[in-house]
């Protein structure tokens, strides 16, 4: 903690970048509830881990609610159906990462209720740690943050390691997305039940809820429903990118740093988004499963903008649709922020539990460094040496070094000297370098082919 | 032996001194002189010690090393490219002299230099059949639709990392030639319609383009394996042939026309069973409605069954993205 955060009480990490946030776009629309699409398509493999299971059969009436795919292992969760209708087939479809996968499709009745029709009560009081955490597994919720990890197997803490923190991630530092902060503004006594019940599974006394000092008022929103023991506090963190990455908010926090190739419960903490703990407060009790996320849908290729409730599995383009989308114009379609979302090649993908927000660029909207760059796809300049990656990396690693190496193809080297796997892909460098070089996906290359490597080894 | 250094050692001192005594009158020169005469003897002593160190460190610590060894390995290609099976060509040189291995193993040395090394081994050549990669795609430009554009980086892995790349087919070749930057021998070259093809003469079968291709459409087969399925696509029928025009709609036609067992339908795919191989026939392919499965002949190239819809385009498909990526 720097002497400066210490006066000001502002805490954050070192480096890190300064991004337009484009947030006024959405922040002031309230999260709309969205239609059902006539067909939707839920993915078994929308989680890090193992897929699901079908556990039902073509043709079969399912209601709103019902468990329709069953975990195959312990770092995989269920799916629910989103809808109540028929399902149509178990079959293939594209998926974000533009690979084939296989999916349920059901066909929603027209005039399907929003109600919930499937759950059983759960009295929250009267479980132990193992029942939370199974419970919190038939729940069906990952993290809803973008990295779709399943949230019970952060609850099961190893052998030999301990959490004293709790730390709830409000910071959404992504420019554009809102999903987060209209979460904390409408759901705040959600999220707070979520804490409580993530700190009972875990067997924690303290929370807190980091949240960006750009979104002063979910501080206000929260601070009303912090219970009165003082378990949980909201602390508020610089405006910086990527205060929202995991170990730059156990930085700021607490203080204290997660080792090399090591995750935050190896320095005695552990994050969750405050959208999954707001599911988790809101589904647990209650005894249902996650059948729709909050998304935003941004950017100057939709000309109605908002936050939406939007049942799992609605095609992206329905939801498009509905938001204006021109598509006429040649545009760029990201899944998250535009930091470190992924470009889709086709719009007619559902939304999965990992979706955050969509954000459609336009030709016209893209900055000219960009737009030059998409006419001559190979005009990435040379390194000159200016340390401005250096300066902004967030893990302390060496972007230029590794660029450089990368372009070679030298990819052991670059995990084996220079830290590549302590690279999460923020994107800092990418956007601060001046010559362009698009150093995040040398290290996304590099990443791959090291994996397959090993797995070759390994076979 | 001792005694001689030190007798040697002192002499060439007194030597010295009796030069120095006589440059006594010339000061400080004689001084300088009588350090350099010491440092250049001390030196030379130096030198004559560490050589008699090192002739018994020879004798004393010496491995034989079979000299055919090195003979053989000059005659190896020195391609290091590991088809063989070896970790390089000197390991295969030490396994070729060690009876381990025949010297046809080495699929990228001339025939004549095989001969040449069982001729100096006086072992047998040991033919192995020619062995070549192939590629399980013909959705070239002019055939597979493109549903995006991608910009960035000019590689296959990285547009793989991008959405999968903007071609339609989520199996389909992207195109950028990472097989072709792969094959040390040039053995690929990237056709008009963006697609690699095999130089079956330079090809050495060393596996470098199976692991460079994201897709995984590389694989190494052994010449005489003729009936060939041009296509990775698991998607069904129709769905595979929106994407592209010479895609496998699993119809299984080519399962009924081929001795039974010889082609399976897996996964939307016809699949061959390449220990049937000895059964294969251009029969198989002749009902094709696509041409996804070929019989390939050695001069005439990939031969499509009669019944496969011609394709006479040779344009690219036009390009009409809905998303750039």
């Amino acid at each position: 903690m720097s002497l400066a955060s210490q006066w000001t009480g502002v805490k954050t990490f070192p480096r890190g970048i300064h991004p337009p946030e484009f947030k006024e776009m959405t922040e002031d629309k309230p999260i709309r509830r969205l239609a059902f699409p006539p067909e939707l398509i839920i993915p078994l493999s929308q989680h890090t881990g193992a897929p699901a299971k079908p556990i039902v059969r073509e043709g079969q009436e399912v209601v709103r609610g019902e468990p329709i795919a069953e975990p195959s292992g312990f770092v995989s969760v269920p799916m629910h159906a989103p809808a109540t209708g028929v399902i149509e087939k178990i079959g293939l479809a594209r998926d974000a990462r533009g690979t084939m996968s296989p999916a349920i499709f059901l066909k929603a009745y027209p005039g399907a209720t929003q109600e919930v029709l499937y759950g059983k009560d759960v009295n929250v009081d009267a479980l132990s740690r193992e029942e939370l955490i199974k419970a919190v597994q038939s729940t069906g919720v990952v993290g809803l943050g973008g990295a779709a990890f399943p949230t019970h197997v952060k609850l099961a803490v190893p052998e030999g390691k301990s959490v004293d923190t709790v730390i709830a991630n409000g910071c959404e530092c992504e420019p554009y997305l809102t999903t987060d902060y209209r979460v904390m503004l409408e759901y705040p006594a959600d999220i707070i039940k979520g804490l409580q019940i993530i700190m009972k599974a875990m067997g924690v006394q303290r929370g807190i809820i980091g949240v960006e000092d750009n979104k002063l008022k979910a501080v206000e929103a929260l601070t009303p429903h912090l219970p009165a023991d003082g378990s949980i506090s909201v602390q508020v963190c610089k405006t910086k990118y990527p205060q929202g990455a995991e170990k730059m908010l156990v930085k700021a926090l607490l203080g204290r740093e997660v080792p090399s190739g090591g995750l935050p419960i190896d320095c005695g903490a552990a994050v969750f988004n405050v959208a999954t703990l707001a599911q988790i407060g809101e589904l647990l009790p209650r005894g249902q499963g996650l059948i729709e996320r909050v998304i935003t849908i941004t950017g100057p290729g939709v000309t109605r903008p908002g936050n939406f409730m939007t049942a799992l599995g609605t095609p992206l383009r329905y939801v498009l649709d509905f938001c204006g989308y021109k598509g006429d114009d040649l545009a760029e379609v990201i899944l998250g922020g535009p930091m470190m979302g992924v470009s889709i090649g086709t719009v007619d993908i559902p939304i999965t539990k990992g979706i955050t927000g969509v954000l459609v660029m336009t030709r016209d909207a893209l900055p000219s460094a960009l737009a030059d760059l998409a006419t001559d796809e190979t005009r990435a300049l040379p390194c000159i040496r200016c340390a401005s990656c250096v300066k902004a990396c967030p893990m302390g690693l060496n972007p230029s070094a590794l660029g450089a190496l990368g372009r070679k193809g030298e990819y052991e080297d670059m995990a084996k000297h220079y830290h590549l796997f302590d690279c999460f892909e923020c994107g800092s460098c990418s956007y601060v370098c001046p010559s362009s070089i698009p150093l995040v996906q040398y290290f996304r290359i590099a990443k791959a082919v090291v994996r397959q490597k090993q797995a070759a080894a390994k076979s | 032996m001792r005694f001689m250094l030190c007798y040697s050692l002192k002499c060439a001192f007194r030597l010295l001194i009796t030069i120095g005594n006589l440059f006594g009158q010339f000061g400080i020169l004689s001084d300088m002189i009588t350090h350099l005469v010491t440092a250049g003897v001390m030196m030379a002593g130096l030198g004559v010690i560490l050589a008699t160190l090192l002739a018994i460190a020879n004798k004393k610590l010496y491995v034989f090393e079979d000299p055919r060894i090195d003979e053989v390995d000059a005659m190896l290609p020195h391609a290091n490219c590991g088809a063989c099976g070896m970790a390089g060509c000197r390991a295969f040189a030490e396994a070729v002299v060690s009876g381990k291995i025949l010297p046809g193993q080495c699929t990228v040395n001339s025939p004549e230099m095989i001969q040449a090394i069982a001729n100096l081994l006086g072992v047998s050549a040991g033919s192995r059949e020619k062995r070549v990669a192939r590629l399980a795609c013909a959705g070239g430009k002019h055939v597979a639709r493109v549903r995006a554009l991608y910009r960035g980086l000019k590689s296959c892995r990285a547009a793989s990392l991008v959405a999968g790349g903007g071609k339609g087919c989520a199996w389909g070749c992207l195109g950028f030639g990472d097989c072709k930057d792969a094959c040390d021998f040039g053995a690929i070259t990237m056709n008009e319609f963006g697609l690699p093809e095999v130089d079956v003469e330079k090809c050495t079968a060393c596996g470098a383009c199976v692991t460079a291709c994201p897709r995984g459409l590389f694989s190494i087969h052994p010449v005489h394996h003729r009936l060939w399925v041009a296509c990775k696509s698991e998607a069904k029928g129709e769905e595979a042939e929106a994407e592209c025009e010479v895609a496998c709609t699993a119809c299984g036609r080519c399962v009924m026309d081929a001795p039974e067992g010889l082609i399976t339908i897996k996964n939307n795919l016809a699949t061959i069973d390449y220990s049937k191989n000895h059964l294969a026939s251009p029969a198989a392919i002749q009902r094709c409605p696509t041409g996804a499965i070929v019989w390939l002949d050695d001069e005439k190239g990939p031969i499509k069954g009669a019944a496969a819809k011609r394709v006479v385009r040779r344009s690219p498909l036009p390009v009409e993205p809905s998303v750039r990526i």
